[in-house]
């Protein structure tokens, strides 16, 4: 469904993010993105819905070349390509159901959003959504009354109101503890199946990946050096990816959680 | 910051020995010109007028109290006109200097190259004319009356408020603007939705603070013609009426108190 091509980004200053990637996301798989910081994970996600110019490259979302859109048409694809942001990026002095309505920008008129004047449809969809993630009585609170998981999740809403083909999701967890951020990669990739939606999911923290993905890409230096099952990623592949570490301790750590999990 | 290395340990000290030579240099030059100046002003002050000053302030002064109490009849409508052109001056010149600021602040405007540069002027040439020589323009140009006095409050808060707006358009959230152009909102959208709530507060901020200063400008503007209070000043002044003179200034004393009361309760109650 998502195919990127040959996707180069060099930056003004010369750094070049992002080399020739080569990537293939099938409708409905979620696939997390690893790899160390400046390895160019947030560069390519917001390449493919082009809040960063792409360099040269496709970008092919059910054929067609997002990267040639002029900026009409790539509003419209950008409504088909929810995104989730690491400080969750709601405007804070809007209620949570504004912000949650706003994900709907892409598909009413100026006036219309100015005067808070959405199709009762899109209210209806609004206040499931809200239920669905369990914030139905928060609908009125202002965004910046709202706890950091309490934010993801309107955060999550805002970008599945859109009705997308595929979530962008940039390190989701990167502000939250770890307990909620088990909750959102949860609840992230369980809305991703009722929906048959597919994810790239930026993320930092690999055992929380191997935990809820079926497949990992590494990136390193803006070039993929793995791209496989979760667990595939053996201490030589971690290497490979983040440089030399001890890692056994990592992956240990993974397997103690899962059972913790299971214990619960 | 010099650290030195001295028998084997280290020597930490604010400023190297020569950096502290130049700093007592430069202190030593800036009293040298202090005092040159000051016997310059010396040879050109007639000293009679200044050692008599206590003397003639005394005599006002006693001119001056009691005010004449009965002469604030008249100075209703005056202080009236000088409200309302403050109150007016600010709120056209907010209209104007919302756009102005959209086009001046790095993040918004449509041409860093060509545009911003425009916006920029318009914001430097307001600011740095004194209200009270665009009322002397203004009435050359529209003739004397409250009128000339509110675009003249206008003209020159345009400039301070499309600063200080602009400079709030610039310090943003970026994140917030991203999240709402990754819906595929359009331009004017993610302006209403990514930008204009996070500058509100700066905004109601900045109306009230202009508002409450334009109220102690208008107060002058009276002084070259443009109406307001500032003209029963003038007028009191030129036949020597001190006890009206020293009404007048309890009156416009008044009027700023009551109007920093107020600018400081709206702004806690927006902020």
């Amino acid at each position: 469904m998502l195919r990127l091509k040959k996707l180069v980004k060099t930056y003004k200053t010369g750094d070049q993010a992002l080399k020739s990637i080569d990537l293939d996301v099938p409708k409905g798989q979620v696939l997390a993105l690893i790899g160390p910081s400046g390895a160019g994970k947030s560069t390519m996600i917001r390449c493919i819905n082009r809040l960063v110019e792409p360099t040269s490259g496709e970008i092919l979302l059910d054929d067609v070349d997002l990267s040639k859109l002029g900026s009409g048409a790539l509003r419209k694809a950008r409504r088909e390509m929810g995104m989730i942001f690491q400080e969750y990026a709601l405007v804070e002095r809007l209620t949570v159901m504004e912000n949650v309505l706003s994900g709907r920008l892409g598909y009413v008129g100026f006036w219309r959003s100015f005067l808070r004047k959405y199709p009762q449809s899109d209210v209806d969809e609004a206040f499931r959504l809200l239920d669905r993630v369990g914030l139905l009585h928060m609908a009125d609170k202002r965004a910046d009354e709202l706890s950091g998981g309490q934010r993801q999740r309107v955060g999550i809403c805002r970008a599945l109101i859109q009705n997308p083909k595929l979530l962008l999701v940039d390190e989701p967890t990167a502000s939250l503890d770890p307990k909620t951020s088990r909750q959102i990669m949860r609840l992230i990739t369980e809305l991703c199946q009722e929906r048959g939606l597919a994810a790239i999911i930026n993320i930092h923290d690999v055992a929380l990946a191997q935990m809820f993905v079926p497949r990992v890409v590494g990136l390193r230096f803006g070039e993929i050096v793995y791209d496989g099952l979760p667990t595939g990623l053996t201490p030589d592949k971690l290497t490979e990816i983040y440089g030399e570490e001890d890692w056994e301790a990592t992956i240990e750590k993974v397997d103690d959680e899962d059972e913790i999990e299971a214990a619960e | 910051m010099p650290v030195l290395e001295r028998n084997g340990g280290h020597e930490w000290r604010r400023r190297t020995t020569g950096e502290s030579l130049i700093r007592w240099f430069g202190w030593l030059i800036g009293v040298a010109v202090f005092v040159v100046c000051w016997q310059r002003i010396s040879e050109a002050t007639t000293w009679f007028f200044v050692w008599d000053a206590p003397r003639i302030a005394d005599d006002i002064w006693s001119r001056a109290t009691p005010p004449r109490w009965e002469y604030i009849t008249q100075l209703g409508r005056p202080i009236w006109d000088t409200i309302n052109i403050a109150t007016l001056g600010t709120i056209i010149a907010l209209f104007l200097a919302v756009p102005v600021s959209f086009l001046a602040a790095r993040n918004t405007t449509p041409s860093a190259l060509f545009i911003r540069p425009i916006a920029l002027l318009i914001i430097v040439s307001t600011r740095s004319i004194n209200s009270l020589i665009w009322a002397l323009l203004l009435i050359a140009i529209i003739g004397p009356g409250v009128f000339a006095g509110v675009i003249a409050i206008a003209i020159r808060s345009i400039g301070f408020c499309a600063k200080l707006l602009y400079e709030a358009i610039e310090e943003i959230d970026q994140s917030q603007v991203e999240a709402i152009t990754a819906t595929g909102a359009s331009r004017w959208q993610v302006m209403a939705y990514g930008i204009v709530p996070q500058i509100m507060p700066a905004f109601a901020g900045i109306a009230v603070f202009r508002w409450d200063i334009n109220i102690r400008e208008s107060t002058v503007l009276g002084l070259v013609g443009a109406g307001g209070i500032g003209l029963q000043l003038s007028a009191s002044l030129n036949v020597l009426a001190w006890p009206q003179v020293s009404l007048i200034l309890l009156v416009i004393l008044a009027a700023v108190v009551i109007s920093e009361w107020v600018s400081a309760k709206v702004r806690g109650a927006i902020i």
